[in-house]
């Protein structure tokens, strides 16, 4: 047996991070805990431009004085070596979830050899970020996949362990690889090496602790689904809106639970979900499919907060239009009502500076704003809002024929862009800031009387009875219909270019009608419209939709 | 002030003989200069080899208490020329630099220097930035050994080797009258190790004497006809003293083993990577006791012949390990057995890959080919990486969906004040409807060529950002075009080549300086313009003066490039004006890196004694974001994200501004000047306030609470409280 086979070898750890993320910290912790615990260490990066938030590698190796060199050996020190090899990495820590997937493409991680020990926070990447709709990739395939590739995994949310002992992801982690026991040093070894590392110790210590739990409870679970393989559970009657996440975050969790809430008390008892005048009104959420019912509850508050309980008869006779359509097919998703229900919601209650005004004086939102600042209680905190009406925006919100005459007219455009070209500051939590909005949010009245509310209801009767004479044809390709309703989002140019797109998907449809896959098509059609803010790619795709069509 | 201080590891430069340094190579080199009696420092930052430069500055004092002068250079030209210094006066003198963009911009110099050649030994530190996590084109640092003759080391990755090479060079350098080339590879610079140290030596001749005591040779200098005998000379006496010394000293390393009928020849930079591909094929052991002879060059240039011949004889085949491109040392291998008529194959890039780093797993394939061969009863174990892709036991078998695991370049940093550059000159383009060629540079700034921005077309080198954009000056075109420049490139040359060259030349573009007060990209050190003082060095010297000192007209110097408005407006005015020559818009912003530095501790002091003190952050409400992203489209920022959208009725995720944020107010400005969105706001938390914040904190409350509850009451008439 080769020596390399025998256990003469060095123990590997490749540690994956990002520029800045203290994946320095950790291997230095890492050497210096090796060369008192008695091991020869060596460690290497690659510094460079990876120092600014780029993805890199750090690598160390802990050779055992156990097994010294030999009498006439060519070297008296172990030669170790500066660069991971696929398949022979020990343990791979990645202080990101994406980084533990790029750890199984290059091969560091494997069944057969690694511990990964990975940190379930996501760092989105830009081109995550950027996209209009939701580009972030799948949480669940890349831990299944953590999970098939790697010896044992060590999943938990190491960044926010850190964070809930004021410490960094280093601290955490370097517990998380003590829990892990891969190396046979006693913890106290660990934990004197971060006293004698200096600043924070305390908090360190802290951190440390908490990933050391951690790692050692989800080393016991990941052994105890070895021995007991879970039979994968289907999907559930309930329908979440929020993007599934790792169990371990405690905020999704909540949210979770409390759809769930909803969802059940919105068939059992839906009065109890909403504010005395509009109890009344709940008992037209009976008729609507179980599947759906959360879903108008929320529309009915949404809706009657924007304007009035009369707006909520308005948003509700709308959704009822889809509810046969569900009642006819027998599965009981009713996708159509569901999507319905959603998006009439949303769209009637549109984001003018009314409501915007509104939103930003709402009280909860103003302790939500302190509790994100983690200001204490009582300690002072002022909020800025920073705010630029355009002249579109306010023309809309006059009555039709003074906003008509404002947004056409070259002076007062002038006047306006003057004011408002570099926008201003309002201060919400000063006294003429506060009377400010307050003022605007209660022009809600004057609403109905105003430019755009008369374009939007036009435009909302046209989207319903385009889908509504689609579901008579197609059902998927009319949930799509409203579902395209989703591309309308964001302010100014950005709201406009989702009007351009949002008609040109509208066009398109008489054209799909009837034909094979045409929900399929429509929805990547959507896909596309979400792409980029300009259009391109929803250009791009629809010229090859219609060359398809043509051949 | 760089990035990273030194100020508690130079302590160790003072340990004296016999003691154990358990340290980083950067520091080693450090000290090994120290042991050897160096006389004179100087150098270029860059990585890898910045470190370098920041450990020297921060050993300023046991610099000065051993009479060693060190000077941060102007330019990689500038440090090269420093060792000028070693041609007439016997004084050790080292310089470091990144290579292979070092090297070029200091090769004038250096040929000059090789071909007079020097008396006191003159070392020329490269930080190698080649293979994984380089920023730099892939060249080879060999071929400027051979094309001016300075000898090459390349160290086993072992701090001891290592610490021995700067030692050994300097001599070698005596010996041969020849300027050394010390290669450090990009991962050895940051290696943790340990050495045995000895006693820092003082130099034989201080600067001072040297310049009291002023001498010349005129045989040095080149000029002819003396440049003519110096090529002659190289060959007759300069390199035969080189081999005598290497052979001598044993620089280069023969191991035996039992397969005496092959060997492997390796460049000392890969033999830690040789032995561990040999470990995995069950060929050799952790302490290098290796079945397969082994040569190790731990100097690749010269090659010695006789080396070559010893080691070849006897042998049917040899491989060798020789990282990169064009294979210079094979050629020159096979040269030297061919003329000696040895019949031993010799294999290289036939069974390794021509271009590329040689990590493990490429050097374990080399290996199995080439045993295979020759030896294959040798391999006793064979690693999986051996197995092909599709094999599942392969650590290549596809693991993870590869759209689930994205690119994840470098980018700008948290308050970074060079992005609001790009989203104004971005919003600019937007407002006149053109877009522009821009010409971008070495520097942070570079990271506007990917998403978000993508601005950017090429990049010709440090300080050339204005150079590369000389050519497209079209006189009857309809707009200019662009460059972006540093001010660390500015200062390395871009002065000169760029904004000389386009007033000289009457170039209507429009050059962007970056001035963040520091070389920020290689780790924050002081530049000429440097914003605070300094107590070894001048600084504060403005860009604009040097720029209207050489004939600039049209300059706009922007203070505060957060005010993204403002600086979008000197944008279009540049782009639209009809000025001739260059219009230059000097963008100005501490790098936020190095001012949190300075900042942050005061501003914890300042808590602490119970000051007032204003924390600033910025936030987005989830309930007005309808989570179009917009504001990252423009921005990038890495504390600007994403989280789940809170509303159950909304799917799309919303933005959301994280703890690193540090309050530059990017988002804001760009929501502003973008009119984007009127989701963001900041929120000012006021810690130890005073009795007027109080008095006012009061009377605010009050009448919020009371404006907020009629709201409040008609919300409840349809809302359940949460």
């Amino acid at each position: 047996m080769s020596s390399w086979e025998s256990g003469r070898r060095p123990i590997t750890i490749a540690i994956l991070a990002m520029g800045g993320e203290g994946g320095g910290v950790l291997s230095n912790w890492m050497v210096a805990l090796g060369e008192s615990s008695g091991y020869t260490a060596q460690s290497t990066s690659v510094a460079g431009v990876a120092q600014r938030t780029g993805a890199t590698v750090y690598y160390v190796e802990l050779y055992p004085d156990s097994y010294p060199a030999g009498k006439g050996s060519a070297r008296q020190e172990p030669i170790l070596s500066v660069f991971p090899t696929p398949g022979q990495v020990d343990v791979v820590i990645a202080s990101e979830l994406m980084e533990a997937g790029r750890a199984l493409q290059r091969g560091f991680s494997t069944p057969d050899r690694t511990t990964l020990i990975a940190s379930t926070n996501r760092v989105y990447s830009v081109t995550e970020k950027m996209e209009l709709g939701d580009g972030r990739v799948d949480v669940e395939s890349l831990l299944a996949s953590a999970k098939a590739g790697s010896k044992l995994l060590i999943a938990a949310d190491f960044g926010r362990l850190a964070q809930t002992a004021g410490s960094v992801i280093s601290a955490s982690l370097f517990g998380a690889f003590a829990g892990s026991g891969v190396l046979p040093v006693p913890r106290e070894n660990f934990e004197e090496t971060i006293r004698e590392s200096g600043k924070g110790i305390e908090r360190s210590l802290a951190a440390f602790s908490l990933g050391f739990t951690a790692a050692q409870e989800a080393a016991a679970l990941a052994e105890a689904e070895k021995a007991h393989p879970k039979r994968p559970s289907g999907p559930g009657p309930v329908r979440l809106t929020i993007g599934m996440r790792p169990p371990q975050d405690p905020e999704a969790e909540a949210a979770e639970a409390e759809a769930k809430r909803h969802h059940e008390l919105a068939i059992s008892n839906p009065r109890s979900l909403v504010g005395p005048h509009l109890e009344r009104r709940m008992d037209r959420v009976s008729q609507f499919p179980e599947a759906a019912r959360s879903m108008v509850v929320h529309g009915c508050v949404r809706t009657a907060v924007f304007q009035s309980p009369e707006y909520t008869d308005l948003y509700l006779e709308r959704a009822e239009r889809f509810i046969g359509f569900d009642r006819a097919r027998d599965d009981d998703q009713a996708e159509l009502t569901l999507e319905a229900a959603r998006h009439i919601a949303l769209w009637m209650a549109y984001q003018d500076t009314i409501q915007v005004a509104l939103q930003k004086v709402r009280a909860h939102r103003l302790e939500g704003v302190r509790k994100e600042a983690k200001a204490g209680e009582g300690q002072l905190t002022q909020v800025r809002e920073y705010l630029h009406p355009q002249i579109d925006e306010i023309a809309d919100t006059l009555p039709t024929s003074l906003g008509r005459w404002l947004s056409n007219s070259a002076f007062m455009e002038k006047i306006v862009g003057k004011v408002t070209r570099s926008g201003m500051i309002v201060n919400t939590t000063s006294v003429f800031g506060f009377s400010t909005l307050r003022i605007l949010a209660s022009m809600r009245p004057m609403r109905p009387r105003s430019l755009r509310y008369g374009r939007e209801q036009l435009a909302i009767e046209a989207w319903l009875d385009t889908a509504i004479d689609v579901a008579q044809v197609d059902y998927e390709l009319a949930c799509g219909v409203v579902k395209a309703a989703r591309v309308l989002k964001g302010y100014g140019q950005t709201l406009s270019h989702g009007n351009e797109s949002f008609g040109k998907l509208m066009a398109v449809v008489p054209s799909l009608l009837g034909r094979e896959e045409a929900a399929k098509t429509f929805n990547s059609l959507i896909q596309e419209a979400l792409k980029d803010e300009d259009g391109v790619a929803l250009d791009q795709a629809l010229e090859r939709l219609a060359l398809s069509q043509v051949s | 002030m760089a990035e990273r201080s030194f100020a508690k590891e130079v302590k160790l430069l003072r340990q004296g003989a016999g003691s154990e340094l358990h340290v980083e190579g950067i520091l080693a080199v450090t000290k090994a200069l120290l042991q050897s009696g160096v006389s004179y420092v100087g150098g270029y930052q860059g990585a890898p080899i910045s470190h370098l430069m920041d450990v020297l500055s921060d050993a300023k004092e046991i610099l000065d208490e051993l009479d060693v002068y060190f000077e941060n250079s102007a330019s990689e030209a500038t440090a090269a020329a420093m060792l000028a210094a070693s041609v007439h006066y016997p004084m050790r003198g080292a310089v470091a630099f990144k290579s292979t963009v070092g090297l070029n911009v200091a090769s004038d110099a250096l040929a000059n220097l090789a071909s007079g050649g020097v008396k006191g030994g003159a070392l020329v530190i490269l930080g190698e930035d080649y293979g994984e996590g380089s920023s730099i084109m892939q060249e080879r640092s060999h071929a400027f050994a051979m094309k001016s003759q300075m000898w090459l080391l390349d160290p086993r990755p072992n701090i001891t080797a290592i610490v021995d090479a700067v030692q050994k060079g300097f001599e070698l350098s005596e010996a041969s009258n020849t300027p050394v080339m010390l290669d450090i590879r990009l991962r050895s610079n940051h290696l943790h190790g340990s050495f045995i140290a000895e006693d820092n030596k003082r130099p034989q001749m201080t600067v001072t004497e040297a310049v009291e005591n002023p001498k010349r040779d005129l045989s040095r200098i080149v000029l002819p006809p003396a440049s003519f005998l110096h090529e002659h000379e190289k060959i007759s006496q300069r390199w035969p003293a080189a081999v005598e010394y290497i052979r001598k000293n044993k620089m280069n390393e023969f191991f035996d083993g039992e397969a005496e009928d092959i060997g492997i020849i390796v460049q000392g930079g890969l033999y830690n990577t040789l032995n561990r591909g040999l470990e995995l094929l069950g060929c050799s052991d952790a302490f290098g006791n290796t079945k397969v002879p082994m040569y190790v060059m731990n100097v690749t240039y010269p090659v010695i012949d006789q080396e070559v011949i010893d080691f070849c004889s006897g042998k049917k085949a040899v491989l060798l390990l020789e990282e990169g491109q064009p294979d210079y040392i094979e050629q020159n291998i096979n040269s030297i057995l061919r003329k000696a008529a040895s019949d031993t194959a010799l294999h290289g890039k036939d069974f390794l890959p021509m271009a590329g780093e040689y990590q493990t797993h490429v050097i374990v394939k080399g290996l199995a080919t080439f045993l295979g061969q020759y030896r294959p009863e040798l391999i006793s174990s064979t690693p999986s990486l051996l197995l092909p892709a599709d094999n599942p036991s392969s650590p290549f078998a596809p693991r993870v969906d590869a759209k689930q695991v994205q690119a994840r370049p470098p980018g700008l940093c948290t308050g970074c004040p060079e992005r609001p550059i790009f989203s104004a000159m971005k919003l600019a383009e937007r407002e006149i409807g053109q877009e522009h060629h821009v010409s971008a540079d070495i520097g942070c700034h570079l990271f506007a060529i990917n998403e978000p921005f993508n601005l950017g077309a090429t990049t010709m080198g440090y300080g050339l950002g204005s150079a590369g954009a000389s050519a497209l000056n079209a006189q009857g075109a309809d707009r200019s075009t662009v460059a972006v420049m540093g001010d660390g490139g500015f200062w390395h040359n871009g002065l000169t080549s760029g904004v000389g060259n386009a007033v000289f030349n009457k170039n209507d573009q429009v050059l962007v300086i970056v001035d963040n007060a520091y070389a920020a990209a290689t780790g924050g050190q002081d530049v000429l313009s440097t914003s605070t003082k300094s107590s070894t060095r001048s600084t504060q010297h403005p860009i604009e003066k040097a720029v209207r000192g050489v004939g600039v007209k049209w300059v706009k110097t922007v203070t505060n490039t957060y005010e993204i408005g403002k600086l979008r407006d000197v944008f279009i005015n540049a782009f639209t004006t009809d000025a001739p020559g260059p219009k230059v818009i000097i963008a100005q912003s501490e790098c936020m890196l190095n001012k949190e530095r300075r900042d942050k501790p005061a501003r914890a002091q300042a808590i602490k004694s119970g000051k007032r003190v204003v924390r600033q952050r910025f936030g987005v409400d989830a309930e007005t974001c309808t989570g179009d992203h917009a504001c990252i489209r423009v921005s990038g920022c890495p504390s600007l994200t994403i989280k789940d959208n809170p509303d159950p009725m909304r799917t799309d995720p919303v933005a959301t501004v994280i703890d690193s944020c540090v309050g530059c107010g990017v988002c804001g400005a760009n929501a502003h000047a973008a009119s984007l969105c009127p989701s963001f706001y900041r929120t000012d938390v006021v810690i130890n306030p005073n009795l007027a914040d109080r008095i006012l904190g009061s009377v605010r409350s009050a009448w919020i609470t009371m404006l907020s509850s009629t709201v409040e009451r008609r919300a409840m008439k349809y809302e359940v409280a949460a």
